[in-house]
């Protein structure tokens, strides 16, 4: 640094120029980070492309009359989508009619109604209940929601059953959702709950009719992404709906049942993996492609919604 | 600093429930006695401090706020006027960590007793904030948020119209009430702010430094509001612009901040609280003449 203060050089565009060594190493970075980003991109091209060629694969040797039976019976041939996918559903809706209420009820009183230190308890402990394994779920799914809950809502429902899996996925969704709500409604500016104060509006009214509101976009997001843990949720209802070996047809909530998860599970787990006996092995592909696709449109619809609805603060 | 000029300094009066407060179990607020209330005060402190944990923010305030009038509040920054101000409202509630010593005799009744609810006083003593803040919502929302949260039914379109025409905003946004009022200027967030507040019909409105966001012309449009609505409400107004103090109010307070003796913090106290006027061309007390001439330290 010394002798450039001494020889003084007339200004040029090399004074603009900046340090080599350091264009380098920038350039070098970019280039990892650049890396990086097109790793995951071709991983997840590989992925689909897999799945898309196996499904395909399935989809143009199957039969129709296998697509549409009586049940989800891989090991004879009978992949009925409607048993897997009326599972999938019910499964959710249920998981979803327990952990949005329960999810969004913490997150307001989290976001609006404790007191710092009474939050500083709480969030801790709901990181950790997002944290219980889903086996341990399963397990209190199947020995405790099950007999009760259901079997004392419903006399005639057996041990395994779709609602008590449907229970147990919603409790195991409730911290996520509280999570990303209480986030959502923890950035909407104070200057919003001050003005709504400042009116006289009481605390119910300044969250339902302001923070709310305000919120909605991360609100919805919460949803979404609850769901999409609900339907991609696989060891809670694989252990409480009870339908290893494949299931009938139903759209009672207390009987047994299959959802796309838990049938992919069991497809690759052994017990229905007869691997090479027909379109089994492909039919795993299959319901992962519908899988796929399901929670794309699902967060394409809500990126829409969400733009539509969304207030800007 | 001796309170002199607040009004009538009776302190010893109210310290005594009256015989008619104590025989009446149905009247949760001590009651004031007739004789007590000047009809033209509206507001008067006795002893305020306010504390944010053991910090002491301003201490032993003592002042009589008058009716359908301007009272500005002016002093160097960090004295403690946002604080007081949000005193008259209970805003300080929202702070967890805040405490206040001492009354708040709004007509006679302390805002700060028990059995006061501080929504219930909201609905009387609105206040529009240092930076506007409409909610993300339309125009018309906006104003209807209040009397919809006082549980007026019904169409409200005429509330709407009134209070924005009372905050000369009317014809600028009536052909777009349904548009959001994000989309306003600042100056026209501030009115509609100001409009809010007055679509609940409150008696006294607080404004905290309404204009340091503003440009001079939003500013100068804000002052000749508080001018045209000043008959009909009792309006307190924080600023750091002593010329717009003396511009707008009728009478003024100076604050300022002294150093503790036994910590580093320094605690805003009431300096000298008198007609606008006399302030600004003959204050009583040396520290309001050196900041009112800009030669404060
Ligand atoms: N929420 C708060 N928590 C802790 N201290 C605060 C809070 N608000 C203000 N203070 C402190 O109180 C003092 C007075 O602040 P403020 O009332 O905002 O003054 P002013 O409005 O006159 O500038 C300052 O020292 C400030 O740091
Ligand atoms: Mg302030």
């Amino acid at each position: 640094m010394a002798d450039t203060s001494v020889e003084v050089a007339p200004f040029s565009v090399a004074s603009l120029r900046g340090n080599p060594g350091r264009i380098r190493k920038e350039a070098a970075i970019r280039g990892v980070f650049f890396a990086a980003a097109a790793l995951s991109i071709v991983i997840m091209a590989l992925i689909v492309l897999t799945l898309a060629r196996e499904t395909y694969t399935f989809v143009s040797q199957v039969e129709l009359a296998q697509l549409w039976s009586d049940g989800w019976f891989p090991r004879r041939a009978l992949y009925d989508i409607r048993t897997i996918v009326v599972g999938s559903v019910l499964v959710t809706v249920i998981a979803m009619l327990v952990a949005t209420p329960l999810g969004m009820g913490a997150a307001v009183y989290l976001s609006e109604y404790a007191r710092p230190r009474v939050r500083g308890v709480l969030k801790p402990v709901l990181e950790v209940l997002a944290s219980i394994p889903s086996v341990v779920l399963g397990f209190f799914a199947l020995t405790w929601i099950s007999p009760e809950i259901v079997q004392r809502l419903s006399d005639r429902a057996s041990l395994f059953n779709l609602a008590a899996a449907g229970i147990g996925v919603g409790i195991l969704t409730t911290p996520l959702v509280a999570s990303i709500a209480e986030d959502a409604m923890g950035s909407v500016p104070k200057a919003l709950r001050e003005a709504s104060y400042g009116m006289g509006a009481r605390k119910v009214t300044t969250s339902v009719r302001v923070v709310i509101p305000a919120a909605v976009s991360g609100l919805v997001a919460a949803f979404i992404v609850g769901v999409s843990r609900a339907i991609g949720e696989t060891m809670v209802v694989a252990i409480a709906a009870g339908a290893s070996g494949g299931s009938l047809f139903s759209l009672n909530v207390f009987d047994r049942g299959q959802t796309m998860t838990a049938a992919m599970a069991s497809l690759a787990t052994g017990t229905d993996a007869v691997v090479g006996a027909g379109l089994t092995f492909q039919s795993l592909f299959f319901v992962g492609s519908l899988l796929f696709v399901l929670t794309l449109l699902l967060n394409v619809f809500a990126d829409r919604y969400v733009r539509r609805v969304r207030q800007k603060y | 600093m001796a309170p002199e000029t607040r009004t009538q300094s009776q302190p010893e009066k109210r310290s005594e429930p009256t015989a008619a407060t104590r025989v009446d179990a149905n009247r949760p607020v001590a009651e004031p006695r007739p004789e007590d209330i000047d009809p033209t005060a509206v507001f008067d402190l006795e002893d305020l401090s306010v504390y944010y944990g053991s910090f002491r923010a301003i201490r032993n305030v003592d002042m009589t706020v008058c009716q359908k009038q301007i009272t500005a509040f002016i002093g160097p920054s960090g004295c403690g006027k946002t604080t007081l101000l949000r005193c008259f409202n209970r805003m300080n509630d929202l702070v967890d960590i805040a405490r206040v010593e001492g009354k708040v005799l709004y007509h006679g009744v302390n805002l700060y007793d028990s059995a006061v609810n501080p929504v219930e006083v909201r609905r009387r003593i609105g206040m529009v904030f240092q930076k506007p803040n409409p909610f993300p919502k339309s125009i018309y929302d906006n104003i209807a948020f209040g009397p919809k949260v006082a549980g007026v039914k019904g169409d409200l379109g005429e509330v709407v119209e009134r209070s924005l025409r009372r905050a000369a905003l009317w014809d600028e946004v009536k052909d777009r009430l349904k548009d959001s009022a994000m989309g306003l200027s600042g100056g026209q967030q501030q009115r509609l702010c100001i409009a809010r507040a007055l679509a609940v019909d409150p008696e006294v409105i607080l404004m905290d430094e309404p204009c340091s966001a503003l440009d001079p012309i939003a500013t100068g449009r804000i002052e000749d509001l508080m001018e045209e609505i000043k008959s009909e409400y009792t309006i307190l107004i924080v600023t750091h612009n002593m010329q717009q103090a003396a511009r707008v109010s009728d009478r003024c307070a100076f604050f300022t901040a002294e150093v503790n003796e036994t910590s580093d913090t320094r605690t805003g106290i009431l300096v000298e609280f008198d007609r606008t006027e006399k302030m600004f061309s003959n204050p009583s007390d040396e520290r309001t003449e050196n900041y009112v001439t800009g030669r404060f330290g």
